[in-house]
């Protein structure tokens, strides 16, 4: 497959020069939508914190021995979003909580679409019993309650950030399954796949090379609507009390806070922040991917 | 969620245009299949809770007694009890064979029937969860549709901006951001509203139901807030998928008024994929549920859930898997048969 051709570029070059291209396509049509480019823009922001946290606060910050401050002190110029029951400064662990509230996203979305995406192509490509189990089983998770079956999983394994990763990971492809699917069945439709198997390219040459290219930008949005979710799912998992215990999340700050009281209190410093994060950081996803798809798909580019 | 609504709507028609067309079948054959295939996913839920709280990694009677000082002869009775000594196979066919005769086994926590304790949270939650229902799927088909048919627009930008935003809150956070400011009050405004549960108790008659009305408003409104979001967004897509249609060019071209041409025309169609829209989504209703129940201390299934996790109360919970996912199945079914009504294209 990877002679050259006659005009002396090698096919590989023409290939990457013609991908090269497309990319900046779609940047272009990106930075029209107003709203993903601030969905764009608070992700980098809060990526950025997440990353040089440790940079603003030291990793002791969740520690309960030695907290700096008195247990619940409201804001002050001090400690400006108050600390909480231990006497630990709750910006430190705002900002803290913001790297297991995004990675355990990322992860746990990747893995969810990485699973979509196996079953999708394999499904779409392999037809017969093999697809119509694999399909079968995909309609059932789609009908289970998302949630319910990730608390069951979470329940039943050992509370870690491996758990949770899993747990949502596992319960939330069936989306993307289908979606791939569907995209996969109508690539195999084009000659070029015809092409491909006349010249003797085996299945996984055809699903590698040809219908794996076509459905990634489908599955690049699909991540982004999937992280956003997975955000929420791992705040709420935490705020069951099903989280890993021993670290930060803007979930476990929530829980910590319904249990030392805060809600009977009045005490709304406590609350708010950890779930302002959950939400723009959750916002910031979906407006990114409903950008991406629009991109994407012309025809619901309207739907905007 | 929110955005994966309208490909899910393309794959919809997908398969409703698949082999349910090629068969020629009529309506009572569709419904056999459906009904079939309902059946189908309640056993494979049935035999998943059984899987999935037995055969994962652990002992569950170590599970149940979490950690506390037990004696050997205990754990041999515990395991007597929850029919643990048997052999696996004996186990899994004891399980099935009780669950369909309605029996769940023994409640860890409380020493009582799953069933009893399940049968007793059941009205209250269909109470919160219907009132919930009813409104932000008026609301949210309400607000879809003027956004559709203005879209682009100012009031469509807010309006989507707004649903966007609310679907992002976590619905447990909204809940009890609401107690505070609304129940236990801050600064100038007093608490209005009661903390949590369902009654204060002692009244009787109409009290009773205005008490009980009372404490449901914050959880409804809490619930409606997260959740109308999806229903405006798969509304304003179904219907912007119809904007462009012909028909709508020759109704206007009748003369007809603006607002005729969108109810009786446009709406109409468009609600047709919205209706299993809103059914598929009902999955995502039932994890609102358990939040707000927990927040609120509604005494429902999703409060009992969050009751038996902390435990974790393993027969309890697997009784209540059971509950929430045949729910959502049988919701799915009802939308599946009420939808060749609706559209009699389908089942053609």
């Amino acid at each position: 497959m990877t002679t050259t051709t006659g005009t002396g570029t090698s096919p590989r070059a023409l290939a990457r020069q013609r991908r090269r291209a497309s990319v900046a396509r779609f940047w272009r049509q990106y930075r029209a939508e107003r709203a993903g480019l601030y969905g764009l823009t608070a992700l980098a922001l809060c990526a950025l914190l997440a990353l040089f946290a440790p940079l603003f606060v030291g990793s002791d910050v969740s520690s309960v021995t030695d907290a700096p401050g008195r247990p619940m002190q409201s804001p002050s110029a001090e400690f400006p979003l108050g600390t909480d029951q231990f006497g630990r400064d709750l910006l430190g662990l705002v900002v803290w909580g913001s790297r297991v509230s995004l990675l355990v996203g990322l992860l746990a979305a990747v893995l969810s679409v990485a699973i979509g995406t196996l079953i999708g192509v394999t499904a779409g490509h392999f037809r017969g019993w093999y697809a119509t189990v694999m399909m079968r089983i995909t309609d059932w998770f789609l009908v289970m309650p998302t949630l319910v079956l990730a608390i069951a999983l979470a329940t039943v394994m050992s509370r870690s950030l491996t758990t949770t990763v899993v747990a949502i990971g596992v319960t939330t492809w069936p989306t993307t399954a289908r979606l791939v699917r569907a995209q996969t069945l109508a690539v195999e439709t084009r000659p070029y796949i015809e092409r491909a198997r006349a010249l003797g390219g085996g299945h996984w040459h055809i699903m590698s090379r040809h219908v794996l290219p076509n459905v990634m930008p489908l599955v690049l949005a699909q991540t982004t609507l999937i992280i956003s979710s997975a955000i929420l799912a791992e705040a709420t998992l935490a705020f069951l009390g099903l989280g890993d215990p021993t670290v930060v999340s803007w979930g476990g700050l929530l829980q910590d806070a319904r249990e030392a009281g805060a809600v009977s209190a009045g005490d709304w410093w406590y609350l708010v922040p950890p779930g302002i994060a959950i939400a723009v950081v959750a916002l910031a996803f979906t407006l990114c991917g409903r950008a991406v798809e629009s991109v994407l798909n012309p025809r619901l580019g309207v739907s905007r | 969620m929110t955005a994966d609504a309208t490909p899910a709507l393309a794959e919809d028609k997908h398969t409703a245009a698949g082999p349910r067309v090629r068969k020629g079948s009529a309506y009572p054959r569709y419904l056999a299949g459906k009904v079939a295939g309902a059946a189908v996913s309640l056993l494979a839920v049935l035999v998943t809770s059984f899987f999935l709280f037995r055969l994962i990694p652990g002992d569950p009677v170590k599970t149940m007694t979490g950690g506390r000082q037990v004696s050997a002869e205990q754990l041999a009775a515990y395991r007597e009890e929850f029919g643990l000594d048997l052999p696996l196979w004996r186990q899994f066919t004891d399980y099935c064979g009780k669950a369909l005769t309605g029996d769940f086994g023994t409640s860890y926590q409380f020493r009582a029937p799953v069933v009893d304790k399940i049968t007793e949270a059941l009205p209250n939650t269909l109470l919160l969860t219907g009132t919930a229902f009813v409104l932000y799927t008026a609301l949210g088909i309400f607000l879809g549709t003027r956004s559709a048919w203005r879209h682009g627009k100012l009031g469509d930008r807010v309006n989507t901006g707004l649903a966007l935003t609310l679907y992002s809150i976590p619905s447990f956070w909204l809940g009890l951001l609401l107690i505070i400011v609304l129940s236990v009050g801050i600064g100038p405004i007093p608490g209005m509203f009661p903390t949590g549960g369902m009654e204060s108790g002692g009244k009787e008659g109409f009290a009773y139901v205005l008490d009980v009305a009372h404490h449901l408003v914050l959880p409804v409104v809490t619930l409606v807030a997260v959740e109308y979001g999806q229903t405006l967004l798969v509304t304003r897509s179904a219907l912007l998928d119809e904007m462009g249609s012909d028909y709508l060019t020759t109704a206007r071209a009748k003369g007809l008024r603006d607002d005729l041409v969108r109810r009786r025309h446009a709406v109409p169609n468009a609600l047709l994929p919205t209706v299993t829209l809103i059914f598929i989504n009902l999955g995502r209703t039932v994890a609102g549920v358990i939040l707000v129940e927990t927040v609120f201390s509604w005494p429902g299934l999703g409060g009992l859930f969050y009751q038996a996790l902390s435990v974790p109360d393993l027969p309890l919970v697997q009784g209540l898997f059971f509950v929430f996912a045949a729910a959502v199945i049988v919701m799915n079914t009802l939308a599946d048969l009420v939808y060749p009504l609706l559209d009699p294209r389908v089942a053609r």
